[in-house]
């Protein structure tokens, strides 16, 4: 057990366990930000539970916030490595006759989607942390929804989030099929989980997509 | 054919290498990429210039002495085949075709095209073998059943030659397909239960040693493997090394 995790296997199986549980985040976010098109109550309501639940806000958050840095980590660190096994480079190379454009940038895609958090909590979460643990301001149950739409007032944000829940759809499509490999999945499942993975990496993307023009359209 | 050939050039292992051109014709389609090499070389030693190393044993897919990187792909253009199995008519005449060595921090080049592929040896040293025993005590192989299905996917695994296609392959230079294959043709028979533990542990200790990069699943080394081993070897390997690193 002591030198599992420091195996190249190991490193690959923490990488794995790190984007399911970032995956099941991401649905969970999902389900909850969806509700804003339907029923601007509801939305509130869940969101005000998840900002003020004590079991979420000081358990699950910091383990959330731990995993997403630890995802990033292990992704440059493993890049690093793999770079350092290349060493050379071929004069010339045909990748597309072997895997997906996908598979070979996951790197790239990552980097975008690490852009697109950055922004994420630069509009989300610096703002809502300010407001409850740093200024202490009066807990509003109703205001979610109202700052929420705020946000996607912007073409030019909106915009930004759609290319970035693309990449993150090129990066899913690849990356969740990967994980449950690393993890030791049976050939029994490998059909299985490519349409699940397919189904998750093209609709969970599209659908915080259409979130976020929904909000754009509705309010012009 | 009359084709333009841009080969890899590099003295000995302490040198720095680089793409020669050279202009060869009177190629036959019919020709096996070697041979087509054997007719450059002739060519070569004729004008009294060095001519170019690269490995080759058996000359008919048996081997894995064959590493060539031939147009951005190991082994060539086709598909479940070595280099000497490769044909010219898989090139038009008037093509560029460019000839590099195997890539990887772990295959260093000793000269033009040839590679230093001896880490495999040592990974195989590390774990990839079964005890038997020899002292005249030796037990019919056919005494022990084994499922079919099992009997099939250890065969299925045990058909690697160890070429290297898939590190050479790899964008990550990694070796799981070749180190999942040796691991899985022993793990999934009865004959090789008593070092399981210990050989995928060892085995898998030995190729990060190496310096081989990690697996990121692109699947790039299953589709330029000649012998198609599949990417569920390396699956069953991660379930090995799990299983004996808990245990």
């Amino acid at each position: 057990m002591k030198n599992f995790i420091t195996t190249s296997i190991g490193k690959k199986f923490a990488m794995a366990l790190s984007a399911i549980f970032l995956m099941v985040f991401l649905l969970q976010h999902f389900l909850i930000n969806i509700t804003s098109v339907f029923s601007a109550d509801i939305f509130n309501f869940l969101s005000h539970f998840m900002g003020t639940n004590p079991l979420v806000q000081f358990i699950l958050q910091p383990i959330l916030i731990a995993g997403v840095i630890f995802h990033f980590v292990m992704g440059f660190y493993l890049e690093f490595q793999n770079r350092k096994a290349t060493k050379y480079e071929y004069h010339k190379v045909r990748g597309g006759a072997n895997s997906t454009w996908m598979s070979r940038n996951m790197i790239w895609s990552g980097l975008v989607i690490l852009s697109f958090l950055i922004l994420h909590f630069i509009d989300f979460w610096f703002p809502e942390m300010n407001h409850k643990y740093v200024e202490f301001l009066p807990e509003d149950p109703n205001r979610y929804y109202d700052e929420l739409v705020e946000k996607f007032e912007s073409p030019v944000r909106v915009l930004f989030y759609c290319v970035s829940f693309v990449l993150l759809s090129l990066h899913l499509l690849h990356g969740f099929s990967s994980s449950l490999k690393s993890m030791g999945t049976n050939k029994t499942y490998v059909s299985t989980v490519k349409n699940l993975s397919n189904f998750y990496a093209i609709g969970i993307p599209a659908g915080f997509c259409f979130i976020a023009v929904f909000h754009l359209l509705s309010h012009l | 054919m009359r084709l333009t050939l841009k080969i890899w050039r590099q003295k000995n292992s302490e040198t720095k290498g680089k793409i020669e051109s050279y202009d060869i014709d009177e190629i036959s389609p019919d020709m096996s990429f070697l041979e087509m090499l054997d007719v450059l070389n002739a060519k070569l030693i004729n004008e009294d210039q060095e001519p170019v190393s690269f490995d080759h044993d058996c000359r008919e897919g048996i081997c894995g002495s064959c590493s060539l990187f031939i147009n951005g792909r190991a082994h060539g253009p086709d598909r479940r085949i070595t280099t000497c199995q490769l044909h010219m008519r898989k090139f038009k005449d008037g093509d560029t075709i460019y000839i590099e060595p195997f890539r990887a921090k772990a295959f260093p080049v000793i000269k033009d095209l040839v590679v230093d592929r001896s880490a495999f040896d040592r990974i195989q040293h590390a774990g990839g073998y079964i005890s038997i025993n020899t002292s005249g005590n030796t037990q019919d192989a056919n005494a022990t059943p084994v499922n079919k299905e099992d009997a099939d996917a250890a065969f299925d695994a045990a058909t690697c030659i160890g070429c290297g296609a898939c590190v050479a392959s790899c964008k990550n230079s990694s070796a799981m397909l070749f180190v999942g294959a040796k691991v899985s043709q022993y793990s999934l028979l009865p004959q090789g239960q008593t070092e399981a533990s210990r050989r995928v542990i060892n085995m898998v200790n030995q190729m990060d040693l190496e310096g081989f990069g990690n697996c990121s699943n692109t699947g790039a080394c299953e589709v330029e493997c000649p012998k198609g081993i599949s990417l569920d070897n390396i699956a069953r390997m991660n379930r090995e090394l799990v299983k004996a690193s808990f245990k």
